[in-house]
């Protein structure tokens, strides 16, 4: 045989090799997770809040961590999507496509977006002081919402730049202004806008290093803006931090209810790039 | 009539022109405050000092941050030089290779890698790598192991950018025209030899900037390598010492930190330098990326 | 069975004749469009030199030449489409009637649009039914109340002859209609603002031979009431229908005429040469 069919042979079992421990990798990861987590939940753990003793062993569940991620997430992502998409539409559609600013502007989003979450968390901790706030929902409501909008703006800027200039000619030519246009960008790039969402609440839930500085921890359901709260990452990392065994299998099993949530967001958003991209002009 | 509307259009524009600037003022405000924040350290501290001391006593006096730096470099440097090949490797079978229904399981499988919080990743990694290593790899190269170690930390965050890397190689390769491939292909090479010898060669500064992307990502991660990595603030000698990256030093203490001024101060440095390390090489590969991007 | 949200897209009484509304009455005297010496630059390439021809109301005019002459930057000039371009530059002035097009505030500039329509080369339905992308332009401009909306969609689609085709979906998404059909809904929709010109960027391009033929028969029955510019490649076009020609060599305008005259007695050199296929 010749010495580059040799090559090849070699060169396409290690490709093998890496795609299939990739896979493995994949299912590890589910399956312990998984296993783990079935094997431990229980209705009690999502469905009530820590009890008396709660890091010893003792009863109760991990509701309030449940309830301060979803409530963080959802403030943090109608606050970043009202800050984001004005500034994706001003850089597609008010700006040309070669403008300098632009260009600065999407670097820098590209950069932040590069920023690591313990930064976020330690910047909006010193921004807290000076402002005078405690650890409380709102200041994890605010480290989340600077972190998740270069995400957003970097995603939906992916979208909004395939958006086809002839449209836009279009509405022009029929003598509608840039403002008067952005209805028609917003529905035709609305399917990437929900994808780019869903991406980014994915990354809001699962954020755990910018909220430890800024929303604190507490064993109940914060009911004002100024009260502590807890989040699912956070309380798996610190219940998996107890030695006792009951306390560690709680943190698999909010690791699972985290996986699934997130998982299902992923998936929600594969969904809908694949099912309502169908109909658009390319 | 039309005025009105001319002036809804402008009022709309300044507002997100502004909204833009203030957005973008962000990382210059962030730079300045974490700046302002760890300046009381270099008033007692020089910065050579502070980058190569290796005593780490915040109690006594003495913030030596070249275990974290090690640390930090240690754990990266493992990480990429796992993930590198592995990466290489599939983008390359993904693009030259793979037949659709191949793909149709890799991709939708980096995607799940993709969308996993860190803290999941933590929980794999000490439920699997970490005993692997202390009951089935470290016996036989050190006498004993817990297992949350340098090495642990590196495999945990090689995974973590393993589809960032898959993802940026996929796209650089497939973007090399295809007339290229088959004028390699008519000269009678195989589809290794065009795959190394054209398309990656093509790629090489594309090759770089993800590189440099997948550090800098690796660089700030925190929660799952702290979970894995060991926490003593000493420069490991091998695979198997535990280590103490920056991120983690930040976030283990940011309780206690609070206690001391000065503790503080240097808890803000090290953000500080993350910050910074992260934004050059953020910068340079991103550049690099953009002007990919339009000789296309 | 008969859906029974269509009251939503169809007027009362589909008999009663059709009158535009107030705000878009044309002028008593149909304006011409003046170009006077008019040039384009971009980034330092000029693409139109010293440009000066008078485009006739209400009738057909070809601009011609060879691809890459400057045809579609002087048709985008003529709207101002052209700024969007990227390091263009201008001189000179082009004007509707007395109104100058180069120099005009961005007020001016979007009543103008309206008053000269664009036929784009590829149809580009906006993102929203049928019925809405007629409506778009009347919103836009202030055009209020249903009734309304409904008999100028009506109207529109029955001049572009689109309404047996479609007026059982009126609240379906446009991009689900043919390219021909799309087409047609892009002239409905230019048309449902009144505009004075309508501009065609080759609109018949990217068309099938027997969509191609009913635009044009349109054309040619609108320009009683439009006065139709149009840019084409293909010179049989020109002469179907043509009743002006401008013919466009390397960014300057050789030869203006009947199309009579200058199809069947080119006075210039270049035009003859264009006219038996040696430049194209």
């Amino acid at each position: 045989m010749k010495k580059s069919v040799i090559k090849e042979k070699i060169a396409q079992s290690f490709m093998a090799i890496a795609i299939v421990a990739v896979l493995i990798l994949v299912v590890s990861i589910i399956w312990t997770i998984f296993s783990r987590g079935f094997s431990c939940i229980t209705w009690e753990m999502v469905t009530s809040l820590p009890g008396g003793g709660f890091y010893i062993g003792k009863e109760g569940g991990f509701l309030n961590a449940i309830v301060g991620s979803l409530y963080i997430v959802l403030a943090s992502t109608a606050i970043g999507l009202l800050i984001s998409i004005p500034i994706v539409f001003y850089l597609n559609v008010f700006l040309k496509e070669t403008s300098k600013f632009a260009y600065i502007a999407r670097l820098a989003f590209d950069v932040l977006f590069g920023i690591p979450s313990i930064v976020y968390g330690a910047f909006a901790f010193t921004l807290m002081i000076y402002l005078g706030l405690k650890t409380s929902l709102l200041g994890g409501i605010i480290v989340t919402t600077l972190l998740i909008i270069p995400i957003f703006i970097r995603s939906m800027d992916e979208v909004a730049k395939t958006f086809p200039k002839d449209l836009l000619e279009a509405s022009f030519s029929l003598g509608a202004t840039r403002l008067e246009t952005l209805g028609i960008v917003v529905r035709q790039i609305a399917p990437g806008i929900a994808t780019a969402t869903l991406l980014s609440v994915g990354r809001a839930i699962g954020d755990a290093a910018g909220v430890m500085f800024t929303a604190g921890f507490s064993d109940s359901i914060p009911t004002s803006f100024t009260q502590q709260a807890a989040t699912l990452p956070l309380s798996i990392f610190f219940q998996l931090s107890a030695p006792q065994i009951e306390v560690q299998n709680r943190a698999y099993a909010a690791a699972l209810v985290l996986t699934i949530i997130v998982l299902v967001i992923s998936l929600l958003g594969r969904f809908i790039t694949n099912h309502f991209s169908k109909n658009r002009l390319k | 009539m039309n005025k009105l509307r001319i002036i809804k259009d402008r009022a709309t524009g300044a507002i997100m022109a502004t909204i833009t600037i203030v957005a973008l003022l962000l990382v210059i405000v962030m730079g300045i405050g974490l700046y302002l924040k760890s300046a009381p350290i270099f008033a007692e501290h020089s910065l050579w000092d502070l980058l190569t001391a290796s005593s780490w006593r915040p109690f006594k006096n003495e913030f030596g941050f070249l275990p974290f730096f090690m640390g930090t470099i240690w754990v990266t440097l493992i990480a990429i030089a796992i993930a590198l090949p592995l990466s290489l490797l599939t983008a390359i079978y993904l693009t030259e290779y793979a037949h659709r229904i191949v793909k149709r399981f890799v991709f939708p499988a980096l995607d799940i890698l993709a969308s996993l919080p860190s803290v999941i990743y933590g929980v794999w990694g000490t439920l699997i790598i970490v005993p692997w290593i202390s009951d089935t790899l470290a016996p036989h190269f050190v006498d004993f192991s817990a297992g949350y170690t340098t090495l642990a930390a590196g495999i945990v965050l090689s995974i973590m950018v393993l589809p960032l890397l898959v993802s940026l190689f996929v796209e650089l390769f497939s973007s090399v025209s295809d007339e290229l491939r088959a004028a390699s292909y008519s000269l009678g090479s195989t589809r290794w030899q065009t795959a190394i010898s054209v398309v990656t060669k093509k790629s090489l500064p594309g090759i770089f900037a993800a590189v440099v992307l997948a550090i800098s990502r690796a660089l700030g991660e925190t929660i799952a390598v702290l979970m894995v990595c060991g926490n003593l603030p000493q420069i490991p000698h091998s695979l198997f010492d535990a280590c103490y990256p920056l991120p983690a030093l930040i976030a283990n203490n940011y309780g206690e930190m609070l206690s001391l001024p000065l503790y503080e101060a240097a808890l803000m440095f090290a953000a500080l330098i993350l910050f910074f390390v992260v934004l050059l090489f953020n910068v340079t590969s991103r550049v690099i990326l953009y002007r990919i991007e339009k000789q296309q | 069975m008969r859906n029974p949200f269509l009251r939503w897209f169809i007027p009362a009484d589909t008999n009663e004749p059709f009158v535009p509304n107030a705000k878009f009455q044309h002028p008593a005297v149909a304006p011409e469009i003046t170009v006077d010496h008019f040039n384009l630059s971009i980034d330092g390439a000029q693409i139109l030199k010293d440009v000066c021809v008078k485009l006739p109301a209400n009738k057909i005019t070809c601009i011609i030449g060879p691809s890459g002459c400057g045809k579609s930057t002087l048709l985008k000039s003529l709207n101002r489409l052209s700024d969007s371009i990227e390091g263009v530059k201008t001189s000179g002035d082009i004007r509707l009637g007395d109104q100058s097009i180069v120099n005009c505030s961005e007020s001016d500039l979007v009543e103008l649009r309206r008053r000269i329509g664009l036929v784009p080369q590829r149809p580009t339905p906006l993102p929203m039914s049928i019925f809405g992308n007629i409506a778009y332009g009347c919103k836009i401009h202030g055009l209020k109340g249903r009734r309304q909306l409904k008999k100028i969609v009506h109207h529109y689609l029955k001049v572009v002859g689109l309404w047996d085709e479609v007026k059982d979906r009126l609240g379906n998404p446009a991009t689900r209609l043919s390219i021909g059909q799309q087409q047609r809904l892009c002239l409905a929709r230019s048309l449902a603002v009144e505009p004075e010109f309508i501009l065609a960027d080759e609109a018949t391009s990217a068309l099938d031979p027997v969509s191609s033929k009913t635009i044009e028969d349109l054309f040619v029955k609108l320009k009683e009431q439009y006065s139709i510019i149009m840019v084409t490649h293909t010179l049989r076009q020109a002469l179907r229908i043509a009743d002006y020609v401008v013919f466009i060599y390397m960014g300057e305008v050789i030869e203006v005429g009947d199309a009579k005259q200058v199809f069947e007695n080119p006075q210039h050199e270049l035009t003859k040469k264009y006219l038996s296929g040696a430049i194209s």
